[in-house]
């Protein structure tokens, strides 16, 4: 899996907060969630975003809440795929589950809101601005499943006797 | 093989002897519990994984409690899915907005008990490890795939084990504790593993304290807080819980991914600041900060312990004038006790407002939000920047003592000073 874009960087403890407001939890449509993708950190971010634009943190990328709405909002709102130093382990779950990459690269960090990041999932690596190389640290099989079937609710759709 | 009592339960469930931290299982689930603002998208992803009922209508718990009462028409829209719900499922459990905070009605009602699996679609589901159970949070669409099959994989947790010995000086809490180690720890220091709290000053806890320190397991990346049951847990347990249980404990040479030694005896009370649960103070090094709002109240401090411990320092006493006290117990039942001891009008007379149990005013929700440059000193969990409304607002985190000493001062006080 290719995914090209530029980059959002907010630095370390990316909050669930930061991703998807509480006050916004009662909202059940997807597109009414992308509204408000990023708001708690950045207001403007839903009308910047372009489609495919990766979302850079450091370490503990999506601490805080179980609120699936942030990996929802985010990924309804065109981001491409979410990279950082380390995860939260429940948004890292959530957004495997809903179909959003979410991809652990050491030195990510020091990309710049803007640079050109482009991730290659079966090579195992980030090109920044088409020179710097970084890898990617492997993800584990069921997750690249999970991403290539669209996410547990199509994966588990064909996968029920599996389970 | 030694085992930690959480590999030991995570075992049991996926049916092996034994097994390793970070191989992943797949376990069976004896809980699944989803509140209102998550459980109707699980139950809809439920649908969509082509499932039409729940795997078993006895053990599922559904609760509206995050905004209760409904404030709005989308919120109360989704309580009313859910009554719909649970209606057309016919679960044998459903709590309304009549019940309380989730985390506080499931052991209450006895769906809670040592060596059991919980899953709950609200990160704060590591509560539940107070009582032994391995009780973890997951988002919606894990709370889909376990309503529909009962079942749902995990990497087996490394554990970081937690002594904490001493005794607790007068009006150092529980939360103090929990608070220190989210300091020692860090709000990733125990990502993907499970935190286990033992030693003489959590064996002399009640459940209450317990609970609050399982609580905060997830603010430092945990995957659960855990405490090896005891006669205290089974006291508590009495009455409540229907099904028999077995305690399964570490053993004794058990390996631990790290250690902290806590000493409650030299400990401070202690308040985390903005804007990260793991920038813990001492309360004398934040002594005198202005506070707009004080929160007593949450999964984390909204029991009846909690509220007494406030209440002994209020009583009698009004509070600063320029400063609002909500007050939410965490359920009907402590509301009801609390009423029934005098503790609910000593708030009322010292000047607070006592909330319908809820958890809007944590998370910003309803009961209490506040505006920009505003300062809430809360019980609560979480002090992200925005959490309690506007993200030009401040939360600090603290102990019910010493926000009720706060309260009445109108700054940040410590809750051993007050005359």
């Amino acid at each position: 899996m290719k995914i090209k874009g530029k980059a959002w960087n907010y630095g370390d403890n990316i909050n669930t907060d930061f991703m998807l407001p509480g006050k916004y939890l009662e909202l059940t449509d997807n597109k009414e969630l992308a509204k408000h993708a990023m708001e708690g950190i950045d207001p403007t971010f839903a009308k910047k975003v372009q489609k495919g634009d990766i979302i850079v943190g450091g370490k503990n990328m999506g601490l805080g809440s179980s609120r699936e709405h942030a990996p929802l909002a985010l990924l309804h709102s065109g981001v491409g795929a979410v990279v950082a130093e380390s995860f939260a382990r429940i948004f890292y779950r959530n957004s495997f589950n809903v179909g959003l990459a979410a991809i652990e690269c050491p030195g990510i960090s020091k990309v710049k809101t803007g640079d050109e990041v482009e991730i290659d999932t079966i090579a195992g690596t980030i090109t920044i601005n088409s020179k710097e190389k970084l890898a990617i640290k492997p993800l584990p099989d069921f997750m690249v499943q999970l991403l290539n079937e669209g996410g547990l609710v199509p994966y588990l759709k064909t996968h029920m006797k599996e389970w | 093989m030694s085992q930690t009592v959480s590999q030991k339960i995570l075992a049991e469930h996926a049916g092996l002897k034994s097994i390793e931290p970070g191989e992943i299982v797949k376990a069976n689930i004896d809980i699944a519990m989803a509140p209102d603002l998550t459980a109707v998208i699980a139950y809809q992803a439920m649908k969509e994984m082509g499932v039409k009922k729940v795997w078993d209508k006895s053990k599922v718990v559904f609760l509206n409690d995050h905004i209760a009462p409904a404030t709005n028409i989308q919120n109360a829209t989704l309580h009313k899915q859910c009554r719909e719900i649970a209606k057309e499922e016919d679960f044998t459990f459903f709590y309304d907005i009549n019940a309380g905070v989730c985390h506080q009605v499931l052991p209450e009602k006895g769906h809670v008990w040592p060596g059991m699996l919980l899953v709950g679609a609200d990160s704060h589901t590591c509560t539940h490890g107070a009582f032994g159970a391995f009780a973890t949070g997951v988002g919606s669409t894990d709370m889909g795939a376990a309503l529909a099959t009962g079942k749902l994989w995990f990497k087996v947790p490394e554990t970081i084990r937690v002594e904490v010995n001493g005794v607790l000086p007068k009006w150092v809490a529980p939360k103090d504790v929990v608070l220190k180690s989210a300091k020692e720890i860090g709000a990733d220091g125990a990502t993907y593993m499970a935190i286990e709290y033992g030693g003489e000053a959590i064996r002399s806890m009640s459940m209450a304290g317990r609970m609050t320190i399982c609580n905060m397991a997830i603010e430092m990346g945990g995957k659960t807080g855990i405490v090896e049951p005891d006669r205290i847990t089974d006291t508590f347990l009495k009455g409540r819980v229907r099904n028999k249980y077995k305690i399964i404990k570490s053993d004794p040479n058990a390996e631990y991914a790290k250690r902290l030694d806590i000493d409650a005896s030299a400990l401070e009370p202690q308040v985390a600041c903005p804007h990260a649960v793991d920038n813990v103070k001492d309360v004398t090094k934040v002594v005198g900060t202005k506070v707009d709002q004080v929160f007593i109240g949450s999964c984390t401090n909204g029991r009846l312990e909690d509220l007494e411990e406030a209440a002994k320092i209020l009583k009698g006493k009004r509070i600063s004038r320029d400063v609002r006290l909500m007050v939410t117990p965490s359920s009907f039942e402590v509301y009801d006790a609390a009423n029934a001891m005098g503790i609910i009008k000593v708030f009322m007379d010292a000047g607070g407002v006592v909330c319908n149990p809820s958890c809007g005013a944590c998370f910003g929700g309803n009961n209490g939000v506040i505006a920009p440059g505003e300062v809430s000193l809360s019980t609560s969990n979480r002090n992200f920047r925005g959490r309690q409304g506007s993200t030009e607002g401040y939360v600090y985190l603290c102990s019910p003592a010493t926000a009720a000493a706060s309260a009445l001062a109108g700054v940040i006080s410590d809750p051993r000073e007050v005359k």
